[in-house]
């Protein structure tokens, strides 16, 4: 990982402001932001850990633990809700056997709330391996099951 | 024969990838556009014929052979000539659905670049005059006049100036960013390069928000091929990181800096000291894309189109539990009845329209009764409400608006970037005082009598001591603590009271939208549908 930081500062540079990009292309890289990666990217942008650790606990997106194998990520905005998205979530949380905001037991699959996709006329809707879903039912359902179980 | 088939976002989730593949596999010549933004006929299929283009929606990847002699049932026939666009005016999204989105030879041949070289003609202060002119405000939600915010930019004296495009609103229920960027991202650069040109600045951001990943693949591909043509000026995209907060223009710039996405106060304004310390224009998606527009046509073209103060156009977004939910450009004034029973056909679910949320989370929700509003920022802020980014979200008869407000303050409580206490504490205390109605209001209360006891806060039931020991006996204020109870009363009414209070600090007392805005759908959820708290009905309802 510390080969890769350098590498990255070396082609996009090593200001602050580069702070977000590096942390997306960390988690890309690596599939999550691990504590022991905090020091060399503080080191790298010239930051104190404190500074870099409060940045990665302030965003939603950077994690620092592991995701599933598949991941889930079903919105729970107002115009999901609108079209049924509290059953919607539910349902999932119980055929997926995993609860909103968690990762599965065996690492098959994460469910995580999205706050909005865009997509708002045509909930409920979700992003399964960041592939758009909409109008979500039982049987749209029973295929992402399918899909995380394969 | 050339097939058009929508690459937006949303198409593809209706199944839009697989039907262009079917008719690629078919031998056809498959153009992918953006959306033209009735989500109800999507995936939505054109054939180019000698007369124009033939709609046919939705349409599935068995469907090929039959739009291809044109037998299918789902034909629609000139797709301007439907009543939902017929009745439109396109300024800023005239483009979208119509191009391919990252063809530069289809962009120039649409109008493209004729506003950016209009503009480059004028000297920088003429180019602001064209865009105060035009009375463009800000399509955010505040409705700031675009071009005041310009002026101060340019009169900035600074050795560095930038242009930010503030592509972070995560409005649920709006997506016209979304599809701007997706459909016609020149558009978005050109605004961009007209506005670096006006307040002579050399680099411009867009920030997007992480969950619209086509967005920012399609605007990432478009700066690239665009280079050329805006240089000096230069753009790069920068990705959010699921923080709602970052929508607020201080945090979003923040963010930029490598920062968490903290709230500044201001003053100081961005205008005058924003980016890395500098002047910086900080605009929505729709204000920078409208302006192409206004250079190319000129102010009055645009200004002659919308309502009292609120000129030009809106792309309004019809969301929600609505049968026609899309978006719809239209100028100022259409009511909001009119786009939710005329346009967007009343409820996808067939029950009565029981309320519609105006803006975003944070806009309020209206009853039928408020139909008549004309779409307007004055109006809307008179009744209480706000436009914010025209996103208009339907719900039917069967939601509870108890847990819509409580929605509202738990949606406060995860995205507050904890700056200020009112929309730190004051969201969490919000859903908790929900909480307590939803258990004692009497739908659930026989039920769930049990747990209202359990939140009555019996430990506390004591009040302190009144002072009788000897030490402080002088100077303890024994009226005060008469005055405190000697248990919280966990009474509808009195929740209820203390609710209005909870929103009314933080409605006075936050630093920005987030936690000054969240009243704005409790406080209207109370107001217009009492009875989902347990409150009697207000005295206007009980009159209709």
């Amino acid at each position: 990982m510390d080969e890769f930081i350098e590498g990255w500062t070396a082609q996009h540079g090593a200001t602050r402001d580069q702070l977000l990009p590096l942390l997306h292309a960390v988690q890309e890289e690596a599939g999550h932001v691990d504590d022991a990666v905090v020091p060399v990217i503080a080191k790298a942008l010239n930051l104190s850990r404190a500074d870099v650790h409060g940045v990665v606990t302030f965003y939603h997106d950077f994690r620092r633990t592991p995701q599933g194998r598949h991941v889930v990520k079903l919105c729970r905005a107002e115009s999901c809700q609108a079209r049924g998205g509290a059953a919607i979530e539910a349902a999932a949380a119980q055929r997926l056997g995993v609860a909103m905001g968690q990762t599965r037991g065996d690492g098959a699959v994460s469910l995580e709330p999205v706050y909005c996709l865009g997509l708002c006329a045509i909930g409920p809707n979700a992003l399964v391996n960041g592939r758009p879903v909409a109008r979500i039912d039982g049987a749209a359902l029973e295929r992402i099951a399918a899909e995380v179980a394969a | 024969m050339k097939i058009y088939v929508s690459r937006d976002m949303a198409s593809v989730a209706l199944g839009a990838d697989d039907v262009a593949h079917a008719f690629a596999e078919a031998g056809c010549d498959v153009i992918r556009t953006g959306s033209r933004g009735l989500f109800s006929i999507e995936p939505l299929v054109e054939v180019e014929m000698a007369d124009g283009r033939i709609a046919y929606g939705p349409v599935w990847p068995g469907d090929v052979a039959a739009v291809l002699d044109g037998s299918h049932v789902n034909r629609l026939g000139r797709i301007d000539a439907l009543p939902f666009f017929a009745g439109q005016q396109r300024f800023t999204f005239a483009r979208c659905g119509v191009i391919d989105p990252v063809c530069l030879e289809d962009y120039a041949a649409t109008g493209g670049w004729k506003g950016l070289n209009a503009a480059r003609a004028l000297a920088p202060q003429a180019v602001v005059d064209v865009v105060k002119a035009s009375g463009l405000r800000g399509r955010g939600g505040a409705g700031f006049p675009t071009g005041i915010k310009w002026q101060t930019v340019l009169d900035a004296p600074a050795g560095d100036k930038f242009i930010v495009c503030n592509a972070d609103e995560g409005d649920s229920g709006t997506f016209a960013d979304r599809m701007l960027m997706e459909g016609d991202p020149y558009c978005l650069i050109e605004g961009m390069a007209i506005a670096a040109h006006a307040v002579g600045a050399h680099h411009g951001y867009i920030y997007i928000r992480s969950e619209y990943p086509f967005a920012i693949y399609t605007m990432r591909l478009a700066i690239e091929r665009a280079a050329q043509r805006i240089a000096p000026f230069t753009l790069e995209v920068r990705e959010g990181a699921g923080a709602y907060v970052c929508g607020e223009e201080t945090a979003l710039l923040d963010s930029i800096e490598g920062k968490r996405g903290q709230v500044r106060a201001k003053p100081p304004l961005p205008a005058l000291k924003g980016l890395f310390g500098q002047p910086t224009v900080i605009n929505n998606v729709l204000s920078l894309a409208a302006v192409p527009f206004i250079l190319a046509e000129g102010a009055e073209a645009y200004a002659g189109v919308g309502f009292g103060r609120s000129r030009g156009t809106m792309p309004v977004q019809l969301a929600g539990n609505v049968r026609h939910g899309g978006l719809y450009e239209i100028g100022f004034g259409i009511t909001l009845g009119e786009l939710v029973n005329d346009i967007g056909g009343g409820t996808a679910s067939g029950r009565p329209v029981r309320a519609v949320q105006v803006g975003g989370p944070l806009g309020a929700y209206f009853p039928p009764s408020m139909f008549h509003l004309p779409f307007d920022y004055e109006a809307f802020a008179a009744a209480g409400g706000l436009i914010g980014h025209a996103g208009i979200t339907v719900f039917d008869d069967s939601v509870d608006m108890a847990h819509m407000a409580r929605f509202a303050m738990e949606f406060c409580a995860v995205e507050s970037c904890g700056k200020c206490t009112p929309c730190r504490i004051g969201s969490t205390r919000g859903v908790e005082i929900v909480d307590r109605i939803m258990v004692a209001r009497p739908s659930s209360q026989s039920v769930r009598a049990e747990p209202v006891e359990a939140l009555s806060f019996s430990s506390r039931k004591e009040g302190p001591s009144t002072g009788s020991g000897r030490t402080g006996e002088g100077y303890i204020d024994k009226a005060l603590y008469s005055r405190s109870p000697s248990r919280i009363d966990t009474s509808l009414d009195a929740q209820s009271d203390l609710l209005r209070d909870l929103c009314d600090t933080m409605k006075y007392g936050s630093l920005c939208a987030l936690g000054g805005f969240t009243p704005y759908p409790v406080l209207s959820a109370l107001d217009y549908f009492p009875e989902d708290f347990g409150l009697a009905k207000s005295v206007q309802e009980a009159a209709e």
